[in-house]
């Protein structure tokens, strides 16, 4: 276990991890009734992912998110109320409910936001090192991205970029095994994404994404390379999600056990609990108290997204421009 | 003659299934076309009928796809090309312009590009701004191409045949909202000519000139517009680029009016440009200015009454004839 983890760190690994199970595993839920539109892609079962890489950043430290980017938001920091009345296509949303699931961002915290491009986000993390660089701070941007967007070109001239410039990057393929029905078996040429790496200049690793613990390690030798100059690393997560690629996917690509075994087996909050009580790191009574909290903090989030009011016909002509004459 | 109760989806699932069968140059490719079926469902059950190589699965890279669609074509294919949603073809946009559609210019008549892309367009699905455009008009603006908007079962039926036969590339758009769209079809339903727009709804006062998605709102706003006992006639472009300028102007001298609804935006639109058309070939016949209905200029947003103001509704297109027809808007 990374020695550089303190039992605070390790008390909020958990809670953001919990969080966003939460907040996707309610989010399933509401979906069903009708009441959320659009496309909503839930990150459950992924949660390792983000949380380890996002606890070595700072506020000022930039992400580029995905389609699928609850899990991104919730560890960068943003608040769950303003993600969730965004979904609901509220005002009060973090975007003021003209962006939804699919644009959550929050630029406060250094999240850039979702993305319904599959693969925008690598240039964008390109252009949020490189203003660290020129201004010579020692931020970081990381580009979340899926094993789909892992064979679009925008992806891989950022990478390229990155090292040609030897910018303060880390490009995270989060491969899920697949993009929408697409099995990455089949669509992506090489074994593994990370095999890419040496293609462009940097190093490439591969981390069970359902190991906490793994991605932290890798992660944190990766930013800290990034930060201290070193340039670009490409870390390749391999993990799974539990639900269809967007709700309402009836799955018929997938066998029906398969989430159920890596839920029973491998599952990423499962592994972490596992593993902090039986060093006696935290004890189960801890964990509980976060899961109560949490509960009670998405389903707040719920009700009040429920509540709130629409956005209003004024707002549908301003944000175009901050000024246009 | 017998008849086939059949979708807009399935008209064109059985369009493909005609051109896979009678053509072995032809084969479909896109993201998830294969197993999946297509994110839309059209392609369902063609892998089974027809194999791997001919429904052939993509990774997801527009650019690498769109651009293999033109090589294809140019060494003897006759590909068709699928992309999920016209927002994401613009990652091949470079591939579909500065290839397919300049091609045969730069080689100075050499090269022609039998290539045909169909794509699903426009917005009213609370998909916000990455995924909901309306940016046929864009490709509507480009030399070499031929663009087509069905909005009728049996131009879902019959277009792509017509495409696959035309030697240059032919851009279809198909409205999202459109798939659902019930009816039914003549069972030896076939080809159409994809070189004239057509009067879906002949009438005296005013000219409702449309296509694609907007084409339902258009005739809903029509018949409500009878009630109140104003005569309006519907066009339906079907064909963007070439435009059909003989049927736009033949209805608008005998109409005298017209309004272009477009869900496009309006600044630059396919609209502006039938709008310029008809001023510039029959000024004279109007009896009031052109009017547009288009969607607002923003970016698509996603709550869901800020989607449905920034569309063209029937309200409004029946509102702004009325105003044409009596001056009283
Ligand atoms: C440019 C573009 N092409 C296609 C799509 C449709 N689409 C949305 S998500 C997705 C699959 C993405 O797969 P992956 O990158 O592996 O991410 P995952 O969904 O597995 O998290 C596709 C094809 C899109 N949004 N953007
Ligand atoms: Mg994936």
């Amino acid at each position: 276990m990374s020695a550089t983890l303190t039992r605070d760190d390790l008390l909020r690994a958990y809670r953001t991890m919990r969080t966003i199970r939460e907040f996707e595993e309610r989010l399933h839920v509401e979906f069903a009734t009708g009441e959320i539109p659009g496309f909503v892609h839930l990150y459950a079962g992924e949660e390792a992912s983000a949380t380890g890489v996002c606890l070595h950043l700072r506020p000022d430290d930039r992400i580029a998110s995905t389609h699928r980017g609850h899990g991104h938001c919730i560890a960068k920091g943003m608040e769950v109320a303003p993600m969730m009345a965004e979904i609901y296509g509220k005002k009060t949303g973090i975007c003021g409910g003209k962006g939804g699931s699919m644009h959550v961002a929050d630029l406060d915290v250094g999240m850039m936001g979702a993305n319904g491009i599959v693969g925008g986000g690598g240039p964008l993390i390109c252009g949020a090192a490189l203003a660290a660089k020129m201004k010579g701070t020692d931020g970081v941007g990381v580009c979340f991205f899926g094993d789909g967007a892992s064979n679009q070109g925008m992806i891989l001239e950022a990478m390229n970029l990155a090292t040609v410039w030897r910018l303060p990057a880390l490009f995270v393929a989060e491969n899920n095994g697949y993009a929408e029905a697409t099995s990455s078996k089949y669509s992506v040429a090489c074994d593994n994404i990370a095999d890419r790496a040496g293609g462009f200049g940097m190093p490439g690793v591969i981390v069970d994404g359902h190991d906490f613990f793994a991605v932290h390690e890798a992660a944190g030798e990766a930013i800290a390379r990034a930060r201290a100059g070193g340039g670009p690393t490409l870390l390749e997560v391999k993990l799974n999600r539990y639900y269809g690629h967007f709700e309402g996917d009836q799955q018929t690509y997938r066998a029906t056990d398969e989430v159920k075994r890596i839920r029973e087996t491998r599952d990423c909050l499962m592994l972490f609990t596992r593993r902090v009580s039986s060093a006696g790191l935290l004890d189960l009574a801890e964990l509980e108290a976060i899961d109560r909290d949490v509960a009670a903090q998405i389903d707040a989030a719920v009700v009040a997204a429920k509540a709130a009011p629409k956005p209003t016909a004024a707002d549908l002509l301003t944000d175009v421009y901050v000024e246009y004459a | 003659m017998s008849t086939v109760t059949t979708t807009y989806r399935e008209a064109i699932r059985e369009a493909i299934r005609e051109a896979l069968r009678r053509d072995p140059r032809v084969f479909l490719m896109g993201e998830d076309v294969g197993a999946y079926g297509g994110c839309f469902a059209v392609s369902k059950g063609l892998l089974d009928e027809f194999g791997p190589e001919r429904i052939r699965d993509t990774p997801l890279s527009e650019s690498a796809f769109v651009g293999a669609g033109i090589g294809a074509a140019l060494g003897g294919m006759r590909p068709i090309v699928e992309i999920m949603t016209v927002n994401f073809s613009l990652l091949a946009l470079d591939q579909i312009l500065n290839n397919a559609a300049t091609l045969l210019h730069m080689s100075g008549g050499q090269f022609n590009v039998p290539l045909v892309i169909r794509m699903t367009t426009g917005g009213g699905r609370q998909l916000a701004a990455q995924h909901s455009h309306s940016l046929e008009g864009w490709y509507a603006h480009i030399p070499g191409l031929r663009v087509l908007a069905p909005a009728t079962l049996e131009d879902a039926r019959g277009m792509l045949w017509s495409a696959l036969e035309d030697p240059d590339p032919v851009l279809i758009f198909e409205h999202a909202l459109l798939y659902n769209q019930a009816g039914t079809l003549p069972a030896d339903a076939g080809a159409v000519d994809i070189r004239r727009a057509r009067v879906r709804r002949p009438g005296r006062d005013v000219s409702l000139i449309t296509y694609g998605g907007s084409l339902p709102k258009t005739l809903e706003a029509a018949g409500r517009l009878a009630a109140e006992g104003i005569d309006a006639e519907v066009i339906d472009l079907r064909s963007l680029r070439p435009l059909d300028d003989a049927t736009i102007l033949a209805s608008v001298a005998a109409t005298r009016r017209a309004v272009i609804v477009d869900e496009g935006w309006r600044s630059g639109s396919l609209a502006a440009e039938i709008s310029a058309r008809i001023m510039e070939n029959a000024f004279y016949e109007l009896d009031a200015p052109v009017a547009r209905v288009c969607s607002a200029e923003v970016p698509m947003p996603y709550a869901r009454h800020l989607e449905q103001a920034a569309l063209p509704q029937a309200d409004t297109v029946i509102r702004v004839a009325r105003g044409l027809v009596r001056g009283d808007g």
